[in-house]
């Protein structure tokens, strides 16, 4: 959380902004998440669970109680009932919250922290649904599931960074657990790629979520501007802009290609998602690249 | 003053602001536009990369031209261009403006005008004393020379008269000298020499002349069947095209064109003819040939009887003597009357339902009882039947006891012969006509005699009903009038058996003067010798027909030979039987351009006026201005950012209001209570105010009386009822459109049932009676199609000063207008002891003002005054005194005249302190 000494009215203040956008988020995240079917978590193998996976011969050294009389009563033999092996897995959620994702390419379109916010609590509520612990970098203490840890996450989504562009922080991650980082990667490419690689480092697996607004995709500006970062830190002129568009969108293209790459060689699922799509797409794209088996 | 062509600096040196433009082109090149800043997250991946081509953050040129442009507008604008200066007219002394004022004049007299005034602005700044005349209206005595600006008023009232310049005798009389600036309508007439030698002998002569072409229409002339029509113009300029059209009566009744033709003049050509098919029954209906949009009485060619083809029918008793044509009753009639009018030749049962003009009966002695009541019923209602005498109606005992309904006279036994081989004496000779005969003035040949004829019986009204008679004074022809028409009867044959009368050219004439037959050409002196005829309609300089009740009686042969003048001004001249048109331009006028000698001086017509250009060179640079800021938007990509909010606010405005209510509920709503309408005038503030003022009234109304009005009503006069409405306020505009025929019946018909209209001019305060602004001209327009009765000012003692409150002055926002309304009847007397003449009868159908009521009343929707009426609390007074008015108007309208009964008498008069 954002700490910065501050005043008790400055606080109030956030806290105010915070909570009238929390139950929004949060409706919209459900709403979002109600869209997708819950489908099966086992490990498909058999171990501590409450499904019932395979009966099998009672060998010596069985516990009696262990034995399904019912199942058994129907043979000779004694049988044993297995469960299937239910552990809970764990998701590691980071969401850009730098100023870059504050934008929005039009007045009646929502800002890229914004879509990344409802995606990311939307999949988070589906896992927390299906039993799963999820955390962030920024919550402290470990992982955790319900809907406790599920308002805790929506809290912190709220936050906002100062900085132009945010990149992964270094974590600490369980091992086998699952991440997911939604952002716009559009800052400092060695940062994303020290935190992939380290990740991968862990046996981290997970997916990679791209947002970008349609006018960054598309770059539609004439004549002599001054661009200027979120926070106006950095700035570039141009005489005339469109003379810009064809080397701006071939970077992009570069950028993409690059995450994909990157994605691949560490094992991960790597999309692009636009603020005027759907995010229902995102999400269940997202659903199902973190249901795949590995 | 430095002078480029027509244009003239006031202040040059600024002109040298211009060498400082290209210094400005290389300033403007290389600044670039203002930069926009877009905040933008893409930003680090654009890091690095530099423009392309590096003159890109030049201004384009043509942006640059547009500036140059815009500074250079300035400059110049600055530097104070005139164009066309004015130079004064060197010249002192007494000056007279004259102007011909003739028909050639009226299609340019507001340009004329025009001129005039200029001059007369000219007189006055030189102080010079001026007299301006009319050439075709010359004043009598001496000139009197006052200041321009007293002519200046009286410019606007001149109006030019439909004959041209005659008169020259008034210059000679003139003891003083004087210049003169002959503002001519370039027309070559008689007169012209005479008046420009005469001019010359007072002092030098300056001759503006110019304008639009002048084109003149002859009378139309009947050729082989055709309508031939010719029209002439003064200067054989381009090919031109000109539509004529022949105006009449339809059938229903109502003036319209019906015969249009197109006159086509070659290039150079001065005239150009055109001929018509026109069946006979349009061709008699037809009254008058216009050129179409061109106004001046020459263009305007009135048709008379010459154009009429009478429509004849004549019958004949004996048909038994086949093969003898020169013997036949009917072949002497057909001769005279063939080349001039329709003859008819059918069974008489048929010929009375074609409704002939003419019946001719030769020698018929009886006719069927039935045709004879038939016959005798289309007399009267305006035929003419002729009959002739023979051996037939000699033998029959026809009108022998008692006169006949169809013979004039009653008729003795056998006839008589004279001058025969059986008989003693000469053949008798035909006595001079006498005054009261319609032939008085006709010439009678040596030769014409007649040997027999049948003798009227003497009877009481004999003398009166001879119009011709022999020698001996027995009567030759006789004539009655039955109801509208007439019956005439010839006591001789129509054949040369009884007399050589029908071989004589009097015999033609005789007919012609009856109208029976009618004569292409225009009658000559001699023949109209003797005759008087009245105008019915004349014509105004502008080709405009009036009503010509007021003029005397013009004798025929003047009709023929003198020039047309005041006395005897164009139009339709009539007597008893015939008309006859008197047109400017007779068959045989000439439309000549006016020369001039080359020491007088012409000018032209329109004076290149000084017009001061600063104002449209500052207009131009900010318009570049302007067009530079969108220009700069489009360059920097924000032009089209705003433009969709801009397409949904003018497709908001260009909406329909939403349709018209329904007329049955418009009816009943207008019905319900009392409610006041307004006339649309086309002009919205006008309409507005009148809206508003109407409400004021109406709130006053309900507030101090038992009127209750409604909101009130805008009446649109082509499409609204108007019987719903007790009270029309008309605010009349200069802009608004003559209504319809339609609407104007309705209007008089809304008159005439106990409607009233106040006519508003709105113009007291810069017009008084007798002015024309140009309101007051509208209204002249508007109310001449309208049946308004003879005005009067509201006099003291009128029901309007008294219907609710008593009241003896009438302002609206002004205060110095006149109020006219319906004048009391002539008879109206005093009563005894009352300070009011008994007028009980009527409400004034029209009230006419010009203080602008409206905006004395207007109130606008939180009933604030709209208007200042005068100044502190008199103003006050008379805003109430508007509002007073109001309520007497509507009170007036209302109850019509109970406050003119005596009931209230004593108390009236005790409050009047009587």
């Amino acid at each position: 959380m954002n700490t910065n000494p501050q005043t008790a009215a400055h606080l109030r203040e956030r806290a105010e902004t915070a909570s009238a956008g929390f139950p929004a988020l949060l409706a919209a995240a459900d709403q979002l998440a109600a869209s997708v079917a819950l489908g099966e978590h086992g490990r498909r193998r058999s171990g501590l669970g409450d499904e019932f996976w395979q009966y099998r011969a009672a060998m010596p050294g069985d516990n009696r109680r262990r034995i399904d009389w019912r199942r058994s009563a129907r043979s000779d033999a004694h049988f044993v009932q297995e469960k299937e092996w239910q552990s809970a897995q764990t998701v590691c959620f980071w969401v850009d919250d730098a100023m870059s994702m504050s934008f929005s390419g039009d007045r009646n379109r929502v800002t890229k922290a914004h879509r990344a916010r409802v995606i990311a609590l939307a999949a988070a509520g589906l896992l927390v649904r299906a039993g799963e612990r999820i955390t962030m970098p920024a919550l402290p203490g470990p992982a955790k599931t319900g809907q406790a840890q599920l308002m805790r996450m929506a809290q912190s989504l709220l936050d906002e960074a100062e900085d132009d562009f945010g990149s992964p922080a270094q974590h600490h991650f369980p091992r086998g657990s699952r991440a997911v980082y939604v952002s716009d990667f559009l800052g400092d490419w060695q940062r994303i790629e020290t935190a992939l690689t380290q990740a991968a480092d862990h046996g981290v697996r997970g997916a990679l979520i791209q947002v970008l607004d349609p006018v960054e995709e598309a770059f539609p500006f004439d004549g002599r501007t001054i661009f200027e970062s979120m926070s106006g830190a950095l700035r570039h002129e141009t005489m005339k802009a469109s003379g810009l568009r064809d080397r701006y969108l071939r970077r992009l293209a570069d950028r993409k290609a690059d995450l994909a790459a990157l994605a691949r060689r560490a094992g991960w699922q790597y999309t692009t998602h636009h603020t005027d799509g759907a995010a229902s797409s995102a999400l269940l794209w997202l659903y199902t690249s973190l249901a795949a088996r590995h | 003053m430095f002078a480029l062509g027509p244009i003239v600096f006031t202040a040059p040196w600024l002109l040298l602001g211009l060498i400082s433009l290209p210094v400005l082109w290389i300033l403007l090149r290389v600044v670039p536009p203002a930069p926009i800043r877009r905040r933008f997250p893409g930003i680090a991946l654009l890091l690095g990369l530099s423009d392309e081509k590096a003159e890109t953050d030049k201004t384009p040129w043509w942006l640059l031209l547009l500036r140059m442009a815009a500074v250079a507008a300035a400059i110049i604008a600055f530097a104070g261009p005139v164009l066309n200066p004015q130079t004064a007219r060197p010249g002192s002394g007494p000056l007279v403006v004259l102007i011909d004022g003739s028909w050639a004049d009226a299609g340019d007299w507001s340009r004329r005008q025009d001129r005039v005034a200029s001059l007369l602005a000219e007189a006055l700044a030189a102080a010079r004393p001026v007299a301006v005349v009319m050439a075709s209206d010359p004043p009598s005595g001496q000139l009197n020379f006052v200041g321009a600006d007293q002519w200046q008023r009286r410019i606007a009232g001149l109006t030019p008269n439909p004959w041209s310049p005659s008169d020259t005798s008034w210059i000679r009389a003139q003891a003083q000298d004087f210049e003169t600036y002959w503002v001519s309508d370039g027309i070559s007439h008689p007169a012209r020499e005479d008046m420009l030698g005469a001019l010359q002998t007072k002092g030098p002569v300056t001759v503006f002349e110019g304008g639009s072409a002048v084109y003149a229409l002859r009378p139309a002339r009947f050729e082989d069947g055709l309508v031939v029509m010719k029209a002439l113009r003064a200067i054989g300029s381009d090919a031109t095209e000109l539509s004529v059209a022949g105006y009449g009566l339809d059938p229903v009744g109502i003036e319209r064109a019906l015969a249009e033709g197109v006159l086509e003049f070659e290039a150079g050509a001065r005239e150009a003819e055109m001929s018509l098919s026109l069946p006979p029954e349009l061709r008699n209906r037809i009254t008058r040939f216009q050129l179409t949009g061109i106004r001046s009485a020459a263009a305007v060619s009135l048709t008379d009887d010459s154009l009429k083809r009478r429509e004849v029918a004549l019958l004949t008793g004996r048909d038994d003597r086949e093969g003898l044509e020169l013997l036949s009753p009917g072949h002497y009639l057909r001769q005279a009357l063939e080349p001039t009018a329709e003859l008819l030749d059918a069974p008489l049962g048929d010929v009375l339902l074609a409704n002939p003009d003419v019946i001719i009966l030769a020698d018929v002695a009886r006719v069927g009882s039935n045709e004879a009541e038939a016959l005798l019923e289309w007399v009267e209602e305006g035929g003419l039947l002729v009959r002739f005498a023979g051996p037939r109606l000699a033998a029959s005992d026809v009108s022998r006891a008692e006169e006949d309904p169809l013979l004039p006279v009653r008729l003795r036994v056998g006839g008589r012969s004279v001058g025969g081989a059986m008989s003693w004496g000469e053949p008798k000779s035909l006595r001079k006509f006498e005054q009261a005969s319609p032939f008085f003035g006709l010439e009678i040949p040596e030769d014409v005699n007649v040997t027999s004829q049948v003798v009227a019986q003497p009877d009481p009204d004999l003398a009166s009903r001879v119009i011709a008679s022999l020698a001996d004074g027995t009567p030759l022809v006789t004539r009655k009038r039955a109801g509208q028409g007439q019956i005439v009867l010839f006591h001789v044959t129509a054949n040369a058996e009884w007399s050589s009368l029908p071989l004589s050219g009097l015999f033609v004439q005789m007919l012609e003067r009856l109208a029976i037959s009618t004569r292409p050409e225009r009658p000559d002196a001699k023949a109209l010798e003797g005759t008087t005829w009245v105008a019915a309609e004349t014509l105004d300089a502008f080709g405009g027909l009036e009503s010509a009740d007021t003029l005397a009686g013009v004798a025929g042969e003047a009709l023929a030979t003198d020039p047309i003048s005041g006395k005897m001004p164009p139009g339709v001249y009539e007597n008893d039987v015939r008309r006859l048109a008197l047109n400017v331009m007779e068959s045989d006028s000439s439309l000549e351009p006016a020369a001039w000698p080359a020491s007088v001086p012409v000018e032209g017509l329109l004076a290149p006026r000084e017009t001061r250009l600063k104002g449209a060179f500052l207009t131009a640079a900010m318009g570049l201005l302007l067009l530079d800021i969108i220009a700069a938007l489009f360059l920097s990509g924000r032009l089209f950012r705003g433009a969709g909010h801009v397409a949904g606010i003018a497709l908001i405005m260009l909406l329909p209001n939403g349709a018209r209510a329904a007329d049955e509920l418009h009816a009943i709503e207008a019905t319900r209570d009392v409610v006041i309408a307004h006339v649309i005038t086309g002009d919205p503030e006008v309409d507005r105010i009148a809206f508003a003022g109407l409400r004021g009234l109406g709130d006053t109304l309900f507030r101090r009386t038992s009127i209750e009005p409604r909101e009130p009503v805008s009446i649109d006069l082509e499409t609204d009822e108007l019987a719903f409405y007790p009270l029309l306020y008309w605010p009349i505009s200069a802009i608004q459109p003559l209504p319809s025929p339609d609407a104007y019946a309705r209007l008089n018909r809304y008159l005439r049932s106990g409607g009233m209209i106040v006519f508003d001019t709105r113009d007291a305060d810069i017009g008084g009676f007798g002015s024309t602004t140009p309101e007051s001209r509208k209204l002249q327009q508007l109310a001449a199609g309208l049946d308004i009765p003879a005005l009067e000012p509201l006099p003291d003692d009128h029901v309007l000063t008294r219907a609710f409150y008593l009241l003896q002055n009438y302002p609206g926002r002004y205060a110095a207008g006149d109020v006219w309304v319906e004048a009391a009847p002539p008879d109206a007397e005093r009563a005894e002891g009352m300070p009011f003449r008994n007028l009980n009868d009527g409400v004034t159908p029209v009230v006419i003002g010009s203080n602008d009521w409206a905006a004395a009343w207007a109130i606008d929707q939180s009933g604030n005054w709209m208007f200042p009426v005068g100044r502190g609390y008199g103003g006050e007074r008379q805003r109430e005194m508007a509002f007073r008015f109001g309520v007497n108007l509507m009170m007036h309208v209302l109850t019509g005249n109970y406050k003119s009964d005596q009931v209230h008498v004593p108390a009236l008069l005790d409050r009047l302190g009587n």
